[in-house]
């Protein structure tokens, strides 16, 4: 059973006062449901993912209590990846035709903190200063450019594009372009990552309908297909977040194994892909997922970056609605987002940011604390 | 005032020369920090204490140039807080050590880096908190 996505939704990404992170749920199941041309009351299934939120289904309040199985999903940084798979397998069990994946967060300011013991990491640890994600992409990309010759100036130019697609994005929080000097002249926060290099936890929402693919087209006229959604977790080895020690011997991280699973399940290979929508927490883990996603071999960000080739006019265009730097990371709708830019792009109505030469092939790639992967691929 | 780990059993106390107290496993090997009860590899449950190496190279570093959200951090904050480095120290009993540096500057991958024993904060009794860090050999000055 084929999956086919027939509508997107989206509540914008920002700060919105009191307006609940439920209300924007709603706002951005509306919209998808809109898109789809179909009604709350023809959707038999959901799946809805938030880490602030205990209960998003309780968006049922605000849209019709119809009684259809809801499910609440946290997955980490994988959160939206997790609901959209979760949403896509219950399609494929044939169950059902139609349904829904959401996801809506509304985060306060400032770098996320928990209780290190729910991530079974000693008390001392997070005493310490140890149980906070930014320092881990700080240490990450630190060695990389050590390790493969990538340079301050790149990660500049990473956040810079970003700034400057979600400027062209009316749903981005960050619409304002930056230089890279202002970015590089920023305060710096963990070595070699300055202020305007990462990405901030703030507030939206996204949806999807989901569809059998064999009867997407009484819907739409344009479905686009989602022909992989993998989830992955870390295995021993791996440089990952929120670690007290490593072992000596390195294992490949859960973003390369998602990335290979999908790709084959897809059937498809890097080189076919015409729209790719990475997690850049920071400019750093950008660079970073362009090769651990296979579209690239390490340090050739650094040729790639410079001759613009991530641009959107570019060969390769990455983050084209300004990824989480210019849109922030409200977790539970962070991948749903890449996922709405995706089917944009695809179908040809993402306007002032339109990939040119009409993309049939788009990714996306979701990755963060416990260590964690998601990765999609859709094509028309 | 007294001098307090900052936590039981992660390094030995009292100590002249102190050492991080991690874990082996006896059936597959592994050296972990802090110890546990249960392989991270193989799940056996033969984890002996191991004392870990004092000296060791530097792995992968950053700084923390801002304080960290408090909880769960309890270090100084506001016009007190100091940036630290933080890093990953390789050591020979093959594993890497998740620690804070005592420098900011001076820091590159590879270099030897040993063990000491920091000031860290004082409590609500007055005792002066001590934790564990790494500094480069040769950096001199006496932290513990």
């Amino acid at each position: 059973m084929d999956v086919a996505i027939i509508g997107v939704g989206l509540h914008p990404f920002g700060r919105f006062g009191d307006r609940t992170g439920i209300d924007m749920g709603a706002i951005a199941i509306r919209s998808a449901l809109a898109d789809a041309g179909v009604t709350w009351r023809d959707i038999q299934f959901a799946f809805a993912g938030s880490y602030e939120i205990d209960n998003p289904d309780a968006v049922v309040a605000l849209l019709g209590l119809t009684g259809i199985p809801f499910t609440n999903v946290y997955n980490g940084c994988a959160t939206a990846a997790s609901v959209l798979a979760l949403a896509a397998d219950t399609i494929r069990l044939g169950e059902y035709d139609l349904g829904l994946a959401v996801g809506m967060d509304k985060h306060l300011p400032g770098a996320f903190s928990s209780d290190p013991r729910l991530y079974a990491c000693p008390s001392w640890y997070g005493e310490l200063g140890h149980f906070l994600t930014p320092k881990f992409f700080g240490m990450k990309i630190n060695k990389y450019m050590h390790d493969h010759g990538i340079s301050a100036r790149t990660l500049a130019r990473v956040a810079a594009k970003n700034y400057r697609n979600g400027a062209l994005n009316p749903n981005a929080f960050r619409r304002k372009p930056l230089s890279e000097e202002e970015i590089l002249g920023s305060r710096m926060l963990n070595h070699p990552l300055t202020q305007y290099m990462f990405c901030s936890p703030d507030e939206g929402a996204a949806a999807v309908v989901v569809c059998r693919a064999d009867r997407a087209h009484r819907y739409t006229d344009k479905p686009i297909y989602l022909r992989a959604s993998v989830v992955r977790t870390r295995r021993l080895g791996a440089f990952e977040v929120h670690s007290p020690w490593l072992p000596i011997e390195e294992t490949a991280g859960p973003t390369v194994d998602a990335s290979r699973a999908a790709f084959e399940r897809a059937g498809i290979g890097p080189g076919d892909v015409d729209v790719v929508q990475l997690q850049d927490t920071d400019a750093g883990a950008e660079v970073i997922h362009l090769a651990e996603n296979g579209f690239c071999a390490d340090g050739e960000q650094e040729a790639l970056v410079a001759e613009g080739e991530l641009e959107i006019g570019g060969r390769l265009p990455v983050n084209t609605d300004g990824g989480l730097i210019a849109n922030g990371e409200p977790i539970g709708a962070s991948g749903l987002r890449q996922i709405h830019e995706v089917v944009l792009q695809l179908r040809g109505r993402a306007g002032d940011r339109q990939v040119p030469g009409e993309p049939k092939v788009g990714y996306t790639q979701l990755y963060g604390a416990p260590g964690v992967a998601g990765v999609s691929i859709l094509s028309v | 005032m007294a001098r307090v780990p900052v936590a039981e059993g992660i390094f030995t106390w009292p100590s002249d020369e102190p050492r991080l107290i991690g874990s082996r496993c006896g059936a597959c090997g592994i050296v972990t920090f802090p110890s546990q009860g249960s392989c991270p590899r193989c799940a056996a449950t033969e984890m002996a204490e191991h004392l870990l190496a004092r000296r060791g190279r530097l792995w992968a570093w950053t700084t923390q140039e801002f304080p960290p959200p408090s909880p769960p951090y309890a270090g100084p904050t506001g016009a007190a807080f100091v940036p630290y480095g933080v890093g990953y120290v390789e050591l020979a009993d093959g594993v890497r050590v998740e620690t804070r540096l005592t420098e900011t500057e001076g820091l590159e991958n590879g270099i030897e880096m040993e063990l000491v024993l920091v000031p860290f904060r004082t409590d609500a009794d007055g005792n002066e908190v001590v934790t564990f860090a790494f500094r480069p050999v040769g950096a001199g000055g006496s932290h513990a």
